[in-house]
């Protein structure tokens, strides 16, 4: 990553022009740029037009939502978490809570977790569809990215039925969920899932046989395996490039143990293998859409944890005791236990962390996120250089970041 | 004195007709993008949008026009100008329709009848390239140079297939003048199929007429061939840099030069302003389609939603314009002079509208992929269709 100094080096090195000699050309690429979903900066020193230095510098979009969060009781983290990855919302939040509900031991109803599964998958192929439709932006397709983005509104609807917000949904709270699936949500979830795998055929039918999608997407992007691993990739690219890492399968978190799926791979490591792993990871994730919302369990969904979880309205006007617990939650917050953990889920964008420390007060002591798209920027200089800048947008668009989950 | 005022009157017109289609067109292609991408387009000013052009050329016209520090000046003011200039130019040479009698003066419906009216175009569209590439080198911008050298890399490559495509039916019809070529694709076979080029026989020129099209999207740097501006990669190619009039300048010639291509493409491959089916018939297909349309536009008139208040009272008023044109068309005097406009109009709308349909279609090829394939794959197969023409041009003779 550049800073100031870096950046002045780069200058320096290249010099004043000479008579007679040639020199490479310095482009900022960014913040403002339209490829680089964001605010990222990249340095790029060109030959031509191929890339022979590709500097990425972050810190655009820093938030300090990190540091925000030890001013905040425990569950007022939620909403921030929310902020971080804000396509992956809900993949941010179920990390959060579980860490929290690892260090207070609380058990979470198994209707809270299957709804947990639900969602976070509905949340999946959110985050992919608006990958879809802007990488193939990015390489020119125009039309994809509003085909993708007329399901992601009728996901975006879904989560507003589910929750009352289209994009911070803040659902999961420490202990279940904020409130129960609403009347008819099966309805809703039985719709999405019949309208979804003929638009994915859609997609599928426009891009994956597309002449030209291939030429711009095959063989780009290469990274090696062992490159990949050392800086921490994570995600769809890692099982691009053959490698069957899942958290879900191989840590199951919130019942994932329960429910049938493949981890697609592929073995070609570039961008059109990531292409068709996350095309094929939209279809498992809603195979286990259908199993969540068939075997959908009975029962309560926050857990029976009176200093954790705000009791029912109803019990604050009968029982003393539930309205203590709700002035207690809501003045100051619960207390947890001293001590930390580390809590991964598998995010659309890879493996997702969060490292809680407690002090045993009503305010997380370090909250640390280890977000994908931090570790698989880091594979951006090697992905660029030797590549053409057309090359390099194709890749930019396969490593599926997000800025605001890269400076948090 | 006589040919001044004619012509003089023919030069307004035609510079006329040429903007206001090229603002039409921009409507147009933003209408059927949005269409296809699940959008409605313009739709605020005017009825469906229709006076967006003429907001966008009184917003464009009254920005500020930004130069920008330490751009070479002269060049930088000169490469919309010759963009633009080149771009009107070139449509003077291109017939529109037979020979007609006004007020008792017989005229040509074209701006000059020169006999080498292909070359012009060719050397004019050669001359094109400048505009692009020295408007990226004095933006005095990193992108748009890449996008300026870019764009006359690409445009010069593809002359290369698209002058040897246009050979082809010249070949056939043995002159250089397009009133000649289009009048030679006149008549039918078996009194039913076209003489058109593209069937004509024994050597149908379709294959010609592909690469030529695909050449044009190049020339013209239409998707997949938009690298000079691929706004992903370069932000805004050659004309980054460019704002107020200036921007405007390279858009109308954009666009003035898709109609130029699919005007040629017209008169070289479609047979020009030949209808497609003989007289008896196709005389009577313009007022038959403005009457269906006009039915459709009383049909909508009736169906008001409440989204769309304007639409009933729009809609009669389009109703009764199109009953009107197809009266017109029904007049054997107006008939004559106005049938081959029209079929020439609706072949060129034809094309343009293809140029639409694949914006929204198709992704983008890359640079070196773009120029591999004008030079391994079009180019070769523009000379070996050339060759069969020729020596079956020769045999035929």
């Amino acid at each position: 990553m550049a800073d100031y100094e870096t950046l002045v080096e780069l200058a320096e090195e290249a010099g004043e022009p000479q008579a007679g000699t040639t020199r490479r050309m310095t482009l900022n690429m960014g913040p403002q740029h339209p490829s680089t979903h964001g605010v990222l900066r990249i340095v790029l020193e060109l030959d031509g037009e191929t890339i022979t230095k590709a500097v990425p510098e972050i810190g655009y979009l820093h938030t300090g939502i990190e540091k925000q969060c030890e001013v905040r009781t425990w569950q007022q983290v939620v909403p921030l978490t929310d902020r971080v990855d804000y396509l992956a919302n809900l993949s941010n939040n179920l990390c959060y809570c579980l860490a929290v509900e690892k260090l207070l031991g609380l058990e979470v109803p198994p209707r809270a977790q299957f709804m947990r599964v639900m969602l976070t998958e509905i949340t999946r192929i959110n985050s992919h569809l608006v990958w879809l439709g802007t990488s193939a932006l990015d390489v020119g397709a125009m039309s994809m990215f509003f085909y993708c983005f007329r399901e992601r509104e009728e996901i975006l609807r879904l989560f507003e039925f589910f929750s009352g917000q289209r994009m911070m949904t803040s659902y999961f709270r420490i202990g279940g969920l904020a409130l129960d699936a609403p009347r008819g949500w099966e309805k809703w979830i039985d719709k999405f899932l019949k309208v979804m795998p003929s638009r994915l055929d859609m997609f599928e039918g426009l891009l994956n046989e597309n002449p030209i999608f291939k030429r711009r997407t095959q063989g780009v992007g290469f990274i090696s395996l062992q490159d990949m691993l050392d800086l921490g990739v994570t995600g769809p690219m890692l099982r691009g490039a053959g490698l069957k890492v899942d958290a879900r399968k191989d840590a199951p978190y919130s019942g994932y143990e329960k429910f049938d799926f493949d981890v697609p791979t592929r073995t070609e490591n570039d961008v059109y293998a990531r292409y068709l792993v996350r095309m094929a990871e939209m279809r498992e994730s809603l195979k286990i859409i259908q199993q969540a919302r068939d075997g959908m369990p009975g029962g309560p969904v926050t857990a029976d944890a009176p200093k954790v979880v705000l009791p029912d309205r109803e019990k604050m006007k009968t029982e003393m005791e539930a309205l203590i617990y709700h002035f207690k939650i809501v003045t100051e917050g619960f207390r947890v236990p001293a001590g930390e953990v580390y809590q991964v889920v598998e995010s659309p964008r890879g493996e997702l962390g969060y490292y809680v420390v407690s002090d045993g007060t009503s305010k997380p002591y370090r909250v640390f996120m280890r977000t994908p798209s931090f570790g698989n920027l880091q594979a951006l200089p090697t992905m660029f250089e030797g590549y053409p800048i057309a090359d390099s947008i194709a890749s930019l668009g396969s490593m599926d970041f997000v800025l605001g989950d890269t400076d948090r | 004195m006589e040919f001044f005022i004619i012509t003089g009157i023919k030069a307004a017109l035609v510079a006329f007709v040429l903007l206001t289609t090229a603002a039409y067109l921009v409507w147009i292609e933003r209408k059927v993008l949005a269409h296809i991408q699940l959008r409605v387009g313009p739709y605020r000013v005017g009825p469906h949008g229709l006076l967006q052009p003429l907001a966008d050329l009184i917003k464009l016209v009254t920005k500020e026009g930004v130069l920008p520090a330490q751009v070479n000046k002269f060049y930088y003011l000169l490469a919309p100008f010759l963009a633009v200039a080149l771009a009107l130019v070139s449509i003077s040479v291109i017939p529109f329709g037979k020979q007609v009698e006004v007020f008792g003066y017989k005229t040509y419906l074209e701006l000059a009848n020169v006999n080498l009216g292909i070359l012009v175009i060719l050397a004019i569209s050669s001359v094109s390239v400048y505009a692009v590439a020295l408007g990226g080198w004095a933006s005095n911008n990193k992108y748009a140079l890449l996008g300026g050298l870019r764009s006359s890399a690409q445009m010069i490559s593809y002359e290369l297939p698209l002058a040897l495509a246009i050979v082809s039916p010249l070949l056939m019809c043995n002159t250089l003048s397009l009133r000649e070529i289009a009048e030679a694709q006149a008549g039918f076979y078996f009194g039913l199929i076209p003489k058109w080029h593209i069937f004509q026989m024994p050597m149908p020129q379709l294959l010609a007429f592909i690469v030529f099209l695909i050449a044009g999207f190049a020339e013209t740097n239409r998707v997949p061939f938009d690298l000079p501006e691929a706004e992903n990669e370069l932000v805004a190619g050659f004309h980054t840099e460019y704002s107020s009039t200036n921007f405007a300048a390279f858009f109308t010639a954009e666009y003035c030069n898709m109609v130029t291509i699919s005007a040629v493409a017209t008169h070289l491959f479609l047979g020009g302003w030949n209808p497609p089916l003989p007289e008896v018939i196709s005389n009577w297909i313009p007022p038959a389609i403005f009457v269906g349309f006009s039915l459709l536009a009383f049909y909508h008139a009736t169906q008001t939603s409440p989204t769309r208040p304007w639409d009933k009272y729009t809609f009669p008023v389009l109703g009764v314009v199109l009953l009107g044109l197809a009266g017109i068309f029904t007049l054997p005097l107006l008939r004559d002079a106005l049938t081959p406009l029209f079929w020439f109009a609706a072949k060129t709308g034809a094309i343009l509208f293809l140029f639409i349909w694949v914006r929204g279609t198709l992704p983008r090829f890359r640079y070196d992929q773009l120029m591999k394939f004008t030079w391994t794959f079009l180019f070769p197969v523009s000379v070996v269709q050339l060759l069969a023409t020729g020596i079956l041009v020769a045999i035929v003779n």
